[in-house]
């Protein structure tokens, strides 16, 4: 992406974050590249969510009293505001604890389609039914299809990650056929930051009547976002990647689909109409928000998109790319350290993943750690892309607005001394 | 420095040159253990004469913890009767959740005791712990087939 606006302010923006200014390790400055696995917060979110539990802290959709209606206010101002950020109206986002639930929320509604109204008709997965998903998924977005599958008797699919650590779509007319029901993929991967052509599959998938749910966990947090322009019909991302709190997570469904998708999760505040013999159920998103929902976290949450909203997500996207450009530079420099995935940063967010000869992942983390550095080190939950990268694990490297360029020659330092360190440079 | 505790000279020797690595027959029951959390993995042999455990194979990726503390395993257990390997075993995994508290024995651990610095970091225990999970199963499993 170009952008003509002034690039970030990094130092002023990380007098934001406190964290960022500790250290660990016996003095070594934190340098903290896990942003794709939590972001860290900034004094805004906190001030939010303190300032909303000091002054209007009351359980919401319940009660008369002035505590209860602020706190319904503060609950509801902050769902249209996170709408907006993702170019979604009021009623179509629904406050699920986090993005793993948000998907479960989709698999499970339709699972119980079957034995619900005509309505959800729609919904029903029956045997044969196809489900495609992708090689690239984080388990939240395929172990839910997998498991729906199982119960109701429908065909898992996939496609596959090309030779360049792209999803090879060359097949995407045999892949999603009249059968498919649900194509269900990432936006961009949590551990190669390569952002998928969603256009290309939500095309496919309308051609054929099929559902869209869109892992936005990735993209969100790092870019600008417009559902309605997407044409998704589902999407789920979490608060706690995007410097909100974490404990709340978004779903995101086509207002007409919320409406027909039977619920998932059942109890208090969810209901319409309860006699003894059966219930009936609220108008979405409440239909989807069963029980006392978390409220401070929501403020947080809304407090973050405003942080987010005032930065600009055009900036914060042109400014990871340059820290990814400088990473896949400067390690590409270091015999021995292999990169997986794509090797350039087009068209992709700011992780990159690596490897190192002769350096398990776990043992490089352990020598960047000593040196203050955090980074992932693991599958990060996607372990079927590992498989195809060929590797057994790796060390991942996540960006954020906060992060510098001195950082990423840190990182590049301390791959250096660990490669010292085992003996291996 | 911190780094050298955790990855003392031993840890490190072990896993350049790992003992008694290599999946051998015979072999009495064979089990497969996974980190679910970074995907290292060991499959384990056990060999038992009678009381005696005979002989332990092994073969996995992994990181130099995990692999090294099968490598030190093998030294520990191999010739050894069953009874005194679990008891081996037990002070092994009292040491690796002791959080760097547990003063190791080195009459029982010998180049075991390497791990305790490994102790004070939890994200690392289960690592440590890798083979030795393998090593109880597979000798569970062997008895349980006799």
């Amino acid at each position: 992406m170009t952008t003509t606006a002034a690039p970030l302010d990094v130092a002023a923006l990380r007098a934001d974050f406190p964290i960022l200014s500790r250290t660990v390790r016996d003095g070594k400055r934190l340098v903290y590249l896990d942003s794709g696995a939590t972001s860290q917060r900034p004094t805004q979110v906190m001030d939010a969510e303190r300032a909303f539990l000091e002054q209007h802290n009351a359980a919401v959709h319940r009660g008369a009293h002035q505590l209860a209606e602020e706190a319904t206010d503060a609950y509801e101002g902050a769902r249209q505001r996170i709408a907006e950020f993702v170019g979604a109206s009021f009623g179509e986002l629904v406050f699920t604890k986090n993005a793993t639930e948000g998907f479960n929320l989709v698999a499970y509604a339709m699972g119980n389609a079957a034995t619900s109204g005509p309505e959800s008709s729609r919904f029903v997965l029956n045997p044969g039914d196809e489900i495609v998903v992708t090689e690239m998924e984080h388990h939240a977005n395929l172990v839910p299809w997998q498991q729906v599958a199982q119960r109701t008797g429908a065909v898992l699919k996939w496609f596959r990650l090309g030779q360049d650590g792209r999803l090879d779509l060359s097949d995407v007319d045999s892949v999603i056929t009249p059968r498919t029901k649900v194509v269900a993929f990432t936006h961009q991967s949590n551990v190669t930051g390569v952002i998928n052509p969603v256009d290309v599959l939500v095309a496919a998938a309308q051609k054929v009547g099929a559902l869209t749910v869109l892992d936005a966990c990735q993209s969100v947090p790092h870019s600008t976002v417009d559902f309605h322009a997407l044409g998704v019909d589902f999407a789920a991302f979490s608060g706690h990647k995007m410097l909100g709190p974490s404990g709340i997570g978004v779903l995101y469904g086509r207002r007409e689909l919320l409406e027909a998708l039977p619920p998932f999760i059942t109890g208090g505040s969810m209901i319409e109409l309860v006699k003894m013999e059966g219930s009936t159920f609220a108008p979405p998103p409440q239909r989807f928000e069963a029980g006392s929902p978390m409220t401070s976290q929501a403020v947080g949450l809304g407090a973050a998109v405003d942080y987010l909203s005032i930065v600009g997500m055009e900036r914060v996207h042109a400014h990871e790319h340059a820290l990814t450009v400088a990473a896949l530079e400067g390690l590409r420099a270091v015999p021995g350290v292999r990169l997986l995935g794509p090797q350039d940063a087009v068209d992709r967010g700011g992780a990159v993943p690596f490897e190192i000869e002769g350096v398990h992942p776990h043992d490089a983390g352990q020598v960047l750690d000593s040196l203050g550095i955090a980074v992932r080190v693991g599958h990060h939950c996607a372990w079927p892309l590992h498989r195809c990268l060929n590797a057994q694990s790796s060390v991942r490297a996540s960006f954020y607005l906060y992060n510098t360029l001195d950082e990423v020659d840190a990182l590049v330092d301390g791959v250096r001394e660990a490669q010292k360190f085992f003996g291996v440079a | 420095m911190q780094l050298q505790q955790m990855y003392q000279e031993i840890i490190l020797d072990h896993y350049k040159n790992p003992h008694g690595r290599g999946l051998r027959d015979p072999f009495d029951a064979e089990s497969f253990q996974v980190n679910p959390t970074c995907g290292d993995e060991v499959t384990l042999r056990v060999h038992l004469v009678g009381d005696l455990v005979k002989d332990v194979s092994y073969d996995g990726q992994g990181c130099s913890i995990s692999q090294a503390s099968t490598s030190v395993l093998t030294d520990l257990v191999v010739g050894k009767p069953v009874g005194e390997a679990f008891e081996k075993m037990d002070a092994f995994v009292e040491l690796m959740q002791g959080r760097g508290k547990v003063e190791p024995d080195e009459d029982v651990l010998e180049d075991g005791i390497a791990f305790a610095g490994v102790a004070k970091y939890p994200a690392r225990v289960k690592c440590a712990l890798l083979g030795w999970m393998a090593f109880k199963d597979a000798v569970a499993r062997s008895q349980g087939a006799a």
